[in-house]
């Protein structure tokens, strides 16, 4: 499959990079046309830390077709220094001591490959803080 | 706005209905509604579908479900709003007949489920495929992020989530027309399979085959029609951000809270004049978080609602005595229809062994994605 999709997302993907408004100095990601905390348009870039702490999280069992292979997986909601939240997956450790309020360091890792076609997905995982 | 009256209803069992198509399903339902009204012609047709584009690869679904009615001709669209699909198709046949456009409307949903498709990645383009999906995520895994959530904040345990599967099924078992027509006991619900921590495979609602469909008109031509009409007090939908990510609690399901509000604004009432209650129960955790937004509950405390039986027959407020998602199945396009028809049947007397005594006023809610719309219907019998 021809994927405009996956490289016009690397900014975000690869990079976490965000938008901080410049009205209200909301931190949005991925990046929108419209901020959705005060509905302004006038933004600065901005990249997230690597950082956060989980907000809630699961532990999938029964995955999508391309994550079979890596159940049971754990999933968060993390949340940033800058109060940015991302849902990702978190590795490294066992998933069962995935819990709301554990510090975690997001990381590039490869999330999938996808489908027949094999296309290397690639973005952001969290660890355990060091 | 004119006032407006369901004035006939029709549905097939839910199921995995394999002798069934999409359009055999929906005529079979649209066709008892219409019959039942001795109606011989509709002004439209609302069809409320999810994605027969991805269950069976069949969209266009207005024209196509007219035509089998034997009703080519009449203008016919198709609703969606994922598993709010159906309540919004109610909400858009309200309005047709409120706004003075049409007379009789049929509103009906449907959903094909069990013909191969790959079910869970269908379910999941109504989470954000962008920021959610692409990270692994499935609907009992958003879903079982709420129900952390919820544990996290109010206490709320593994088997306060089980005690709503336990109700519903006891509830569902005296339905003819669910899916699950049996009762199940607290510890097999708790050792059932794991799907996404903590949610098991007995507090997820199931995959199903389905339609419901019922008949509008003006309140003041419903005589024509049946000697029972019921009444649409009130019609409200709401959203929420889409993503779980960016909601501020994800233990709370703001969009069911704001249509609820509009709701019952608009019908001038309030919780404690509910009588009777569906509420969207695709995972048992869902129950309890909708309890609170509909204010049935405070918030935090819908945990204790179906173990103390506060929300079973004979309770306080009688919530999804169909079965509910849970029981009754969940064909997701099809589910707000039929939560709208057993709050019908609940104001008509025609409940059989589920009837809620002497209930007048009714409850309708139907939600979409991880709760991204919610659709409430308030209902009132004679």
């Amino acid at each position: 499959m021809p994927s405009p999709r996956y490289w016009r997302e690397i900014p975000s993907r690869y990079r976490l990079e965000a938008l901080r408004c410049r009205g209200c100095g909301t931190h949005i990601f991925p990046a929108r046309r419209i901020c959705p905390g005060c509905r302004g348009t006038d933004f600065e870039r901005s990249a997230l830390s690597l950082h956060g702490t989980v907000v809630t999280s699961t532990v999938v069992h029964v995955a999508p077709e391309d994550f079979t292979m890596q159940a049971p997986y754990a999933v968060a909601i993390v949340e940033t220094p800058e109060k940015a939240r991302l849902m990702v997956q978190v590795v490294d450790c066992d998933p069962a001591t995935v819990k709301p309020g554990m510090a975690v360091a997001l990381e590039f890792r490869r999330i999938r490959m996808e489908g027949r076609g094999g296309i290397l997905c690639y973005g952001h995982k969290a660890v355990p803080a060091a | 706005m004119r006032e407006v009256a369901i004035v006939a209803a029709g549905m097939t069992r839910f199921g995995e209905l394999w002798r069934s198509s999409l359009r055999d399903l929906f005529v079979e339902a649209a066709a008892e509604a219409i019959t039942g009204a001795h109606a011989d012609r509709v002004d439209a047709i609302v069809v409320g579908n999810m994605s027969g584009g991805q269950f069976v690869g069949q969209e266009h679904l207005g024209p196509l479900m007219a035509d089998h009615l034997g009703m080519a001709g009449t203008p016919a669209i198709r609703v969606e709003s994922a598993c709010a699909s159906g309540g919004a198709a109610l909400h858009v046949a309200f309005l047709e007949v409120a706004s003075g456009a049409c007379d009789l409307v049929l509103a009906a949903g449907v959903e094909k489920m069990s013909d191969g498709a790959d079910v869970t990645a269908v379910l999941a383009s109504a989470a954000d495929q962008e920021t959610e999906v692409y990270h692994g995520i499935t609907f009992p895994g958003l879903y079982a992020m709420i129900a952390r959530a919820h544990m996290a904040a109010y206490g709320t345990t593994e088997e306060d989530l089980s005690w709503v599967a336990v109700k519903n099924h006891r509830h569902g078992a005296l339905n003819p027309k669910a899916q699950f027509r049996r009762e199940v006991k607290l510890e097999e619900v708790m050792a059932s399979t794991m799907v996404a921590e903590p949610l098991r495979l007995l507090h997820c609602s199931p995959v199903s085959d389905g339609a419901a469909a019922v008949l509008l008109c003006p309140l003041d031509q419903a005589n024509r029609y049946t000697d029972r009409p019921v009444r649409i007090r009130a019609s409200a939908l709401a959203t929420a951000p889409m993503a779980l990510a960016e909601r501020k609690n994800p233990a709370v399901l703001d969009a069911v809270a704001l249509s609820a509000e509009r709701a019952y604004r608009m019908a001038g009432l309030g919780p404690d004049d509910i009588h009777v209650a569906e509420v969207h129960d695709c995972f048992t955790i869902a129950e309890i978080c909708c309890i609170e937004a509909l204010g049935f509950a405070e918030r935090g405390c819908g945990k204790v609602a179906a173990r103390e039986g506060l929300t079973a027959l004979g309770g306080r407020i009688p919530v999804n005595t169909s079965g509910g998602l849970k029981a009754k199945g969940h064909p997701v396009g099809a589910t707000g229809i039929a939560q709208a028809i057993e709050i019908f049947e609940q104001l008509r007397g025609e409940a059989g062994e589920r009837q809620v005594a002497d209930a007048r006023i009714g409850l309708a809610q139907n939600m979409g994605g991880s709760g991204a719309s919610s659709v409430v219907h308030i209902l009132e019998g004679e």
